[in-house]
C-alpha cells in the first residue's frame, strides 16, 4: 500500500472511515488523502413565488436571484467541507500521528474518484452517507456507484471501528476473489492476521482444490489461513459464520453481474454489505 | 459505461417533487390562456391549441433534452400557420405538424442543434424581442373596434397581474385576473368577445386520428414550406429557451436530444388534432421562478392543463377575451429584453444593427426563422469585415534600389483581398520582388488567386518574383488541409 483515499462526508460513518484509514496507514506505511466532494447543487427550486407573472426584465432579475442563492449555499458548503476535512485530519493525527492531505472537490463523487484513484491503492468509504443515515439497513446510493466505478479495491466501513484480527474471504473461485487473494498475499496489511476462506456449497466438491491452492498462497505470505465449505446459500452461510465466530472483516469480489439483473433480483454484493455488520473489502 | 443511469433518471423526474407539483399547477393554468390565444392567431378552434399544449408538454417531458423546460403551442409557430389554415383548412395544418415533427427528428439526426453556435447573442436578443412584438401584435385584433369597456378591462387585468403579487405570491395573479374579469363581465351588459365565441373547446380527451388529407405529392408541396418554417422556428426557440433555462439553473441540457424530443412531440401531436409548437421562453421562466426544475413539472403542467380544460370547459367558455389579452400583453412584456434598448447606446454598432435587423425582418415576414437567418448572415458579414481589418503590408527597398521586399501580415481572405491587391506598387521599376507571407493567414481560394494575380502583375513588369513562407501561410486553408487535426497545428497558426 502506498496511498489510501478516504471519502469523508458529514455522516457518522466519517469517524469510522478515518479510524480505518489510520489503522491501515499505520500497518502499511501508506499516505492518506482525505477527500470530500461537494455534490452538484441539487436542482431544486426553493423560492415560493407562484405569482406566475413576468415583469419587465423578469429573466435577468430571476437569474440574479438564483445565482445569489446558489452563491450563498456554495459558500456555506465550502466552509462546511473545509471544517469536515480539518476535523477528519485532526482525528487521524490524534489516532496515529499521520499527516493526511485533504482534498475538497466540486462536482460528482464518481468523477472525483476517477481523478484521484489513479495513484491510490485503496478507497475507503462509509456504508452510508449523510442522506441515507435515517434508516438502518438502507445503503447509501453512492456506494454501489463508487464500487462499480472504481478500478481499485474499496473498503466499506461499518459504523464503528474495531481493530481487525481475523477476517473471512467469501470464496466463489471467481476471478475477482482470486485477485483479492493475490492482493492480500502481497500486502503488508494482512501480515500476521488469521483468515478463513469460506465457500458455500457441497463439501468435497471441486471447489476444494482451488481452496487449498488459495490457502497455500496465503500461508506462504505469512497469513494464518484456513478453509471451510458449508452447505447453504452464500449469503446466509457467510453472515452466520461472521456473527458466530466474531470475524472483523469480510473480503469478497464485487458485482459480478449486470445492472439489469441486479435491478430485478437484487445483488449479492449489496445484500452482504447491508447485512454484515463488519467492514467489507470489495474487489472487482 | 453509464454507471449512474438510474440515479440520473431519478433526479430528472423525482428530484424536486413538491416544488414541481406546485409549479406545474401555476404553469398548467398559465398555459390555458396562451394555448387559446395562439389557436386564435393560427385561425383554428381553441381546442386545437389546448390539445397541442397538453400533448407537446407531456411528450417533451419524456423525450426532451432539457428538464424543467416548458413546451406547448407557441406564438412563434402559430404565426406561421394562419395562411395555411385559411387556404386549405385544419387537416392540412395537422399534416404539416406531423411533417414538421419528422423534419425536426431529421435535424436531430444531422446534429443540426450544434448550428446554434452561429447564432450570436445579438441575434438571440433580436429573436426574443421580435417574439414579444409578434405576441403583442397578435392581440391587436381584440383591441381595435371594440367597446371602450374592453380597454378598461384589459388595463384592470394588467393591474391585477402586476399588483396582486404584492398582496400574496401564493396564488398566480393571472388566474386572479381571469376570475375577477370574468365575474365583472357577467354583470356588465356590453358586447364582449368571449373564448366561447372563438371556436370549439375540448369536451373530451383527445383521440387519435390521421389527418384527412390526400396522400399525394401536391399535398406534400403545399405543407412542406409551412413544415420547414415551423420546424426551424420551433428548434430555434427550443434551443434558445434551453440555454436560458441552463443559465437560470446552472445545469446543462442535451441539444440533440431536444431536437428529437421536439420532433417526436410534434409528430404525435398532429395525430391527436393538435397544432405544432415548441419550447416557450415565458412559461419556462415562470416554471423556474415557481420552483419547477425537473421533467415532472413539464409532464404535470400538460396533464393539469388538460384536466382543467375538460373539467372547467363551461367556465373557460365565458372568459372574456380582454382577460386573455391582458395575460398575453404581460407575456410579451416579460419576453421582451428591455435591457437591450439600453444597450443600444453602449454595444458596438454592428451588434445593434444585427439585433434590430432580426427584429425588423421578423415583424415584416412574421417568420422568426427568416429573421434569424438574416441576423446570422449579417453577423457573419460584420465579423468578416472586422477580421479583415487585421492585416498590414510593410515593405523595404534594398540598398541598390533594385529589390523590394514586401512583408504581408494578418488575415487574407475574400473580404480583404481587394486591399491586399492594392497594397503593392506595380509602377515601381524593380528587378526583383520578394513577397514574404510567412506571417499571413491565407484562408481561402480568393486569397490564393489574389496572390497569384500579384505575382503575375510583377512578372509582367519584368521583375523576378520570389514568394517566401507560402507553405506556412496556406496551412490555414482549413477545409483543404484540416489542420486542426494535426498536432502542433495551433502553435504553428498562432506563431505566425
Amino acid at each position: 500500500m502506498t496511498k489510501l483515499i478516504a471519502l469523508i462526508d458529514g455522516s457518522i460513518y466519517s469517524n469510522s472511515v478515518c479510524d480505518h484509514a489510520a489503522w491501515i496507514a499505520e500497518r502499511t506505511a501508506a499516505s492518506v488523502s482525505l477527500v470530500h466532494v461537494l455534490g452538484r447543487r441539487h436542482a431544486t427550486g426553493e423560492q415560493a413565488d407562484f405569482s406566475g407573472n413576468l415583469k419587465l426584465g423578469a429573466r435577468s432579475a430571476l437569474l440574479k436571484e438564483l445565482a445569489d442563492l446558489d452563491a450563498q449555499k456554495g459558500k456555506l458548503a465550502l466552509q462546511h467541507g473545509r471544517l469536515l476535512l480539518a476535523e477528519a485530519s485532526e482525528h487521524i493525527r490524534e489516532k496515529s500521528g499521520i499527516e493526511a492531505e485533504t482534498k475538497l472537490r466540486h462536482g460528482d463523487l464518481i468523477e472525483a474518484i476517477e481523478e484521484f484513484e489513479q495513484d491510490a491503492d485503496l478507497i475507503i468509504i462509509g456504508k452510508r452517507g449523510e442522506a441515507a443515515d435515517f434508516a438502518k439497513l438502507h445503503l447509501g446510493s453512492n456506494l454501489e456507484r463508487v464500487v462499480r466505478g472504481a478500478t481499485k479495491p474499496v473498503l466499506v466501513t461499518s459504523r464503528a471501528f474495531q481493530p481487525i484480527e481475523k477476517f473471512v474471504i467469501a470464496f466463489d473461485g471467481g476471478p475477482s476473489v482470486m485477485k483479492a487473494i493475490n492482493h492480500i498475499a502481497q500486502s503488508k496489511l494482512f501480515n500476521g492476521l488469521s483468515c478463513l476462506l469460506l465457500a458455500a456449497g457441497e463439501p468435497g466438491s471441486d471447489a476444494r482444490q482451488s481452496l487449498d491452492d488459495a490457502v497455500a498462497i496465503l500461508n506462504n505470505a505469512g497469513i494464518n489461513a484456513e478453509s471451510a465449505i458449508e452447505k447453504g446459500d452464500a449469503e446466509t452461510v457467510i453472515k452466520t459464520r461472521i456473527e458466530n465466530d466474531k470475524f472483523d472483516l469480510l473480503v469478497m469480489g464485487a458485482y459480478g453481474h449486470s445492472r439489469i439483473r441486479n435491478l430485478i433480483i437484487g445483488s449479492t454484493t449489496t445484500e452482504m454489505v447491508r447485512s454484515c455488520h463488519v467492514p467489507v473489502l470489495l474487489f472487482r | 459505461m453509464n454507471t449512474d443511469f438510474l440515479p440520473k433518471l431519478r433526479a430528472e423526474w423525482l428530484g424536486n417533487i413538491r416544488n414541481d407539483v406546485l409549479s406545474a399547477m401555476v404553469v398548467g393554468l398559465a398555459l390555458i390562456p396562451e394555448a387559446i390565444a395562439f389557436s386564435i392567431i393560427a385561425g383554428v378552434d381553441p381546442k386545437v391549441g389546448l390539445f397541442a399544449s397538453f400533448s407537446i408538454a407531456v411528450i417533451t417531458a419524456v423525450f426532451g433534452g432539457r428538464p424543467g423546460m416548458i413546451s406547448a403551442a407557441t406564438a412563434a409557430t402559430a404565426v406561421l400557420m394562419g395562411s395555411l389554415v385559411r387556404e386549405h383548412g385544419l387537416d392540412y395544418l395537422l399534416a404539416a405538424t406531423v411533417l414538421a415533427g419528422i423534419l425536426q427528428m431529421i435535424a436531430g439526426l444531422l446534429r443540426l442543434g450544434n448550428l446554434m453556435q452561429f447564432v450570436s447573442k445579438s441575434v438571440m436578443t433580436g429573436f426574443v424581442n421580435a417574439l414579444a412584438i409578434l405576441i403583442f401584435m397578435a392581440q391587436l385584433p381584440e383591441l381595435i373596434n371594440v367597446p371602450w369597456v374592453t380597454y378598461v378591462m384589459v388595463a384592470g387585468g394588467l393591474a391585477i397581474i402586476y399588483l396582486f403579487p404584492r398582496i400574496t405570491k401564493a396564488i398566480p395573479s393571472p388566474l386572479v385576473s381571469i376570475i375577477v374579469l370574468t365575474t365583472i363581465s357577467l354583470f356588465i351588459d356590453a358586447d364582449f368577445h368571449t373564448v366561447g365565441d372563438m371556436g370549439a373547446l375540448p369536451d373530451a380527451f383527445p383521440a387519435f386520428a390521421i389527418p384527412n388529407v390526400p396522400f399525394s405529392l401536391d399535398t406534400l408541396l403545399i405543407i412542406l414550406p409551412y413544415s420547414a418554417g415551423v420546424a426551424a422556428v420551433g428548434l430555434l426557440e427550443s434551443l434558445m429557451t434551453a440555454s436560458i433555462v441552463d443559465d437560470l439553473t446552472d445545469t446543462s441540457s442535451n441539444r440533440i436530444r431536444e431536437c428529437y424530443g421536439q420532433g417526436i412531440a410534434n409528430f404525435c401531436t398532429g395525430f391527436i388534432g393538435g397544432m405544432a409548437g415548441c419550447a416557450m421562453i415565458g412559461q419556462s421562466v415562470i416554471n423556474i421562478k415557481s420552483g419547477g426544475r425537473t421533467r415532472l413539472s413539464t409532464l404535470l403542467a400538460g396533464i393539469f392543463l388538460l384536466i382543467l380544460v375538460v373539467v372547467l370547459g363551461d367556465f373557460v367558455r365565458i372568459i372574456p377575451m380582454a382577460a386573455l389579452v391582458a395575460i398575453m400583453i404581460m407575456v410579451s412584456i416579460g419576453t421582451f429584453s428591455w435591457s437591450s434598448i439600453k444597450s443600444l447606446k453602449t454595444h458596438p454598432r454592428s451588434s445593434s444593427v444585427v439585433m434590430l435587423a432580426t427584429v425588423v425582418v421578423v415583424v415584416a415576414t412574421h417568420n422568426l426563422a427568416i429573421g434569424v437567418l438574416v441576423g446570422v448572415l449579417l453577423s457573419g458579414i460584420f465579423f468578416a469585415w472586422k477580421i479583415s481589418q487585421i492585416f498590414r503590408v510593410r515593405s523595404e527597398l534594398s540598398g541598390d534600389g533594385t529589390t523590394r521586399t514586401y512583408h504581408i501580415e494578418g488575415q487574407i481572405f475574400f473580404a480583404s483581398v481587394e486591399r491586399f491587391s492594392k497594397a503593392f506598387d506595380f509602377r515601381e521599376a524593380l528587378d526583383k520582388v520578394v513577397i514574404d507571407v510567412t506571417h499571413a493567414h491565407i484562408w481561402d481560394i480568393s486569397s490564393v488567386s489574389a496572390l497569384d494575380m500579384v505575382v503575375m502583375k510583377f512578372r509582367r513588369e519584368g521583375a523576378e518574383v520570389e514568394l517566401i513562407g507560402l507553405n506556412e501561410a496556406s496551412e490555414t486553408i482549413v477545409d483543404k488541409l484540416a489542420i486542426h487535426d494535426k498536432p502542433g497545428a495551433f502553435e504553428r497558426l498562432a506563431g505566425h
